[in-house]
């Protein structure tokens, strides 16, 4: 199942891109085990996603907690607590 | 009247005041974002989603809209690189009487701190470069408004 994710401000950074498009396997099926995914699967995302409780989430344009399932074909945005204001 | 707006251009307060008070409101308040320059700060940039940062301030101004009688509400939130003393946000706010003006403004600036697609990062005169970190307090004035009390 293809996913479109997008990366912002530190995550980003870490990442090395502002997006991608990934197929992670089929027992990912929540955004937090999409972020335990990333963080194993290379040296950047285990960069960007060490600590698991800095990191929210967005699916399809809404914010979801890390418990959230994820729904195929998703645009899912990984992202730092928002700075604003 | 509902004005929302997201850009790297230059926040010309003056000029959206004037748009904003065209209509000649009992009651009108702002509140004026802008880069502090201390420690060292030569630059604050502000990374924002091409999509949901608008959509978030635009929910956040219905939101508002639908809590006070308000005749007219400005948001307006710079993105990208600014220099010390250049304006961030401005929010206007604007009804009848004073209480539902202020409040509303109050309201837009505590929740756009929490729930809008908004990052800052500093840059320093030394070289350092730092994301801001989200704070505690930030979220427990944002939260406020969740109980219902203003």
């Amino acid at each position: 199942m293809a996913l479109e994710l997008s990366y912002f401000a530190w995550v980003r950074e870490r990442m090395g891109v502002a997006g991608e498009v990934v197929t992670p396997p089929d027992d990912v099926t929540t955004v937090a085990g999409l972020i335990g995914w990333l963080a194993a699967r290379n040296e950047a995302g285990a960069r960007a996603f060490a600590e698991p409780q800095r990191i929210r989430a967005a699916v399809g344009g809404q914010m979801v907690g890390l418990d959230a399932a994820i729904p195929p074909g998703a645009e899912i945005a990984l992202f730092p607590p928002v700075t604003g204001g | 009247m509902i004005r929302v707006h997201v850009g790297s251009d230059a926040i010309d307060v003056a000029a959206e005041m004037a748009a904003h008070d065209a209509g000649g409101h009992g009651a009108s308040a702002a509140f004026v974002g802008r880069v502090r320059g201390e420690g060292g700060l030569t630059e604050l940039f502000l990374d924002h989603h091409p999509v949901l940062t608008r959509s978030g301030l635009d929910e956040l101004a219905t939101e508002a809209a639908a809590r006070w009688n308000l005749a007219a509400l400005t948001l307006i939130h710079r993105v990208g690189g600014m220099a010390p003393g250049e304006t961030i946000v401005l929010v206007l706010a604007s009804s009848p009487h004073r209480s539902e003006a202020l409040a509303a403004v109050e309201f837009l600036i505590d929740r756009l701190k929490t729930d809008v697609m908004l990052w800052k990062r500093e840059t320093f005169d030394d070289g350092r470069v730092a994301w801001v970190e989200q704070r505690g307090s930030d979220h427990a004035r944002a939260e406020r408004w969740e109980q219902g009390a203003n």
